[in-house]
């Protein structure tokens, strides 16, 4: 499962850039913009899961439909084996498709009501004139056994069945077409506890099997330790932070990661009870209106003036390990800025920051 | 259940009703006043088992439930959706439960005060003592002197259970004036006080705001100042993070500690999260197929779990610290369907101890700590973890 060092990228992002125009009075005048993803780079090799976390509204499922081309870029590339997504038109674009799929969040509205369990998984061979009659049929029922679910279920409905049964569907349906990559956005945020380690180890056979590329968007950062080999973390439609899994998780760099991090409850309460959390103040400023220079400066507990004023460059702090941050030295042993002591030292920049007081 | 249409259903539509019908104001308002109120006769009380109060700091027991079952009549046939749970809560204390969606944690928890929607929801058996009272037994218009009143209640959902067609400083003036009868300036004043305790800034002005002019965490502190109004003698909070990112989640559980600290609420906090109620709780509920399955203070919970569904729950959880497990243990099958009364462990089906006494017999809530006067650990199962064998007892 952990991919080759050798083995070439599946796929690069480079400068990626989706915004959204704010429309108002009677002739839809463009009056702002909303940078929903602004400007991230990656890359994904082949057989990897890259994680991407981040809170709601930081532009993670944007960016994932971005790279799919459900969405519109603005600027930047995505390649697929050196192929230029963004520059697909047409047929062309069509005929990609099949390499690039998705699992949505929400195995309830992802599926069409009245639509059998083996329509449902047939559509994209459909759509893609690949297999008809009984072929067809027998593919849809190797597809249902490998996801886990009882082929004799093809001609029932979606309603039917459990969150997690629809979850399987839903990637079935994503596998139907022999994928290269997919796009997982937030798969198991709708399932109970029991039922997301069921999901996550159907996702990893699968990928193992098959040599599935994975972009996994989740905010379930535990989920994210698990599942990923490398980790980026998002903040209002940037990368603050990206990283190999282990190094992220023992030693984040970016205060923004840290925070995070620190503000997961562990299900320990011995643990819990002596650990400090670090808790940011005030809310996710809006994309529409993000701060000057650092986007993470109006929450940041170690910002500086400098924070405020420029932007910081995504930088290599050593090989495989990017983070933009103002405050993280260079080098062998970087090292992040300690946020512990100075707690209350940010000053947000929007006045209607928030803040709960540290007792 | 969730419908609006439920008349009894406790959105804000619900419960500001509530609110206009309400008498107790003077009862109250001593009590905000720091004063114990008319109406708690605790001394005169003797719930139950004497021995399950025993409270080494000689706290009150301030709620005890008993055999509480609901069932729904849909068209489908009835779904058993809580089957006899009992618990109590002492003053000051919290209260965890923790289980997965269709367990019945908050289907219990809107049934202490008849927030299910009825029909198709019926109170089968019960009782719920609160304040010398059986609250199920009270005539509607005391129960709604009592929600909102003495005891407050936060929703999951902020984006929701705010009515946004009325300013925040309405939502919270309302139940001041009614409840406690303050005089319309009174009340303002302590609708900014509110707002302060959680942590709004520039609360002054805020109060001419609407719901959508505030983010999600900022709306949950709305609500939670909403619920503390009229100084409730017990919150119950059902999911109040769940709709939440994690760091505005940590900013609620800090101001939740706070409170507690400096007013001493007795709270109901349900959550499927077990690492949200590792960092609060006091004690622990965990629910499965609408009973209490286990059930024992924090530390001994985790520390030792005896209930299969409890260590198994807590296996599948991925950490963000600790070894990383090369597979996630699962729990394989499904959820029970509550169709019917329990006739079995409810648990059987999905166990790996499971033998042929679970499937013939509901196994009672048993305490099993080896100290039982002073650990408080019970659990309904039939095999007993320590020895890995089925239990001798009846």
């Amino acid at each position: 499962m952990t991919p080759d060092a050798s083995s070439s990228a599946l796929l690069e992002v480079e400068d990626l850039k989706t915004h959204f125009p704010i429309l108002a009075g009677i002739f839809r005048r463009q009056v702002g913009i909303v940078k929903a993803v602004d400007g991230i780079s990656f890359t994904l090799k082949r057989g990897e899961t890259l994680g991407l976390v981040g809170e709601s509204g930081c532009g993670k499922s944007t960016a994932g439909r971005t790279i799919l081309r459900l969405q519109d870029a603005t600027a930047g590339r995505v390649r697929l084996d050196g192929e230029d997504l963004l520059a697909l038109e047409g047929e062309a674009l069509r005929r990609v498709r099949p390499r690039m799929q998705m699992v949505f969040q929400d195995p309830h509205a992802s599926l069409n009501p009245r639509m059998t369990v083996s329509s449902i998984v047939s559509e994209p061979l459909d759509e893609h004139n690949l297999l008809a009659g009984a072929e067809r049929q027998e593919r849809v029922e190797q597809l249902l056994e490998s996801v886990g679910l009882d082929p004799t279920f093809s001609n029932r409905y979606p309603h039917e069945f459990s969150g997690g049964q629809r979850q399987r569907i839903g990637i079935a349906r994503a596998l139907a077409l022999n994928p290269d990559f997919i796009v997982c956005d937030e798969p198991i945020a709708a399932l109970d506890v029991s039922i997301q380690a069921q999901v996550v180890n159907l996702l990893e056979d699968l990928q193992e099997q098959r040599t599935l590329t994975y972009l996994f968007i989740s905010h379930d950062l535990g989920m994210i330790r698990h599942i990923a080999n490398r980790v980026a973390v998002m903040y209002l439609g940037r990368i603050v932070e990206l990283a190999p899994r282990d190094v992220l998780y023992a030693s984040p760099l970016h205060p923004y990661t840290q925070a995070l991090l620190s503000a997961v409850p562990i299900p320990d309460p011995k643990v819990e009870a002596t650990r400090s959390h670090i808790v940011l103040r005030g809310d996710l400023p809006s994309p529409a209106n993000p701060p000057l220079g650092c986007n993470f400066s109006t929450r940041c507990p170690v910002a500086t003036s400098i924070c405020r004023e420029a932007e910081p460059e995504w930088r290599e702090t050593e090989p495989g390990r990017f983070v933009a941050c103002h405050h993280v030295t260079v080098g062998n042993g970087a090292r992040g800025p300690d946020l512990q002591p100075p707690v209350g030292a940010a000053t947000g920049t929007d006045g209607a920051s928030p803040s709960v007081p540290t007792a | 259940m969730y419908s609006p249409h439920g008349r009894e259903f406790g959105s804000w539509f619900q419960l500001s009703g509530a609110f206009r019908l309400s008498g107790a104001a003077a009862a109250a308002e001593s009590r905000l006043a720091g004063q114990g109120g008319p109406g708690f006769r605790w001394g005169h009380m003797r719930w139950g088992r004497a021995d399950m109060n025993q409270d080494p700091a000689g706290r009150a027991t301030i709620l005890e439930v008993e055999d509480l079952r609901t069932v729904f009549d849909t068209r489908d046939g009835a779904i058993h959706a809580v089957n006899g749970i009992s618990f109590h809560l002492r003053e000051g204390e919290l209260l965890g439960i923790v289980g997965e969606s269709g367990s019945g944690k908050s289907v219990s928890m809107m049934s202490l005060l008849k927030l299910v929607p009825m029909p198709p929801a019926r109170i089968v058996s019960g009782q719920v003592r609160f304040g010398g009272r059986d609250i199920l037994q009270l005539p509607p218009g005391d129960i709604r002197r009592i929600r909102g009143g003495e005891i407050g209640f936060i929703f999951q959902d902020p984006m929701t259970s705010l009515n946004p067609v009325f300013t925040v400083g309405f939502q919270l003036i309302e139940p001041l004036r009614k409840h406690l009868g303050l005089s319309r300036r009174k009340a303002r004043e302590r609708a900014v006080e509110l707002l302060e305790l959680v942590g709004i800034p520039s609360a002054d002005d805020r109060l001419a705001d609407f719901p959508h002019q505030f983010s999600g965490g900022m709306r949950q502190r709305v609500m939670i100042a909403i619920a503390l109004a009229c100084d409730p003698r017990l919150l119950i909070a059902d999911e109040p993070t769940t709709a939440l990112d994690v760091t505005i989640q940590a900013q609620i559980l800090e101001l939740i500690r706070r409170l507690r600290r400096e007013l001493g609420m007795s709270m109901i906090w349900i959550t499927h999260d077990l690492g949200v109620v590792a960092g609060i709780a006091d004690r622990v509920m965990v629910m499965y197929g609408g009973m209490v399955v286990e059930h024992s203070t924090v530390d001994r919970l985790y520390a030792e779990p005896r209930h299969p569904y409890t260590r198994a729950l807590l296996d599948t959880l991925p950490g963000t610290g600790g070894m990383r497990a090369v597979r996630l243990n699962t729990i394989s099958g499904q959820p029970p369907l509550l169709d019917a009364a329990p006739t079995s462990c409810p648990f059987a089906p999905r166990c790996a101890h499971a033998f042929e006494r679970c499937w013939n017999e509901n196994p009672a809530l048993r305490p099993v700590a080896p100290d039982r006067d002073h650990l408080v650990h019970d659990v309904a199962c039939w095999w007993d973890v320590d020895r890995g064998a089925p239990r001798n007892d009846a």
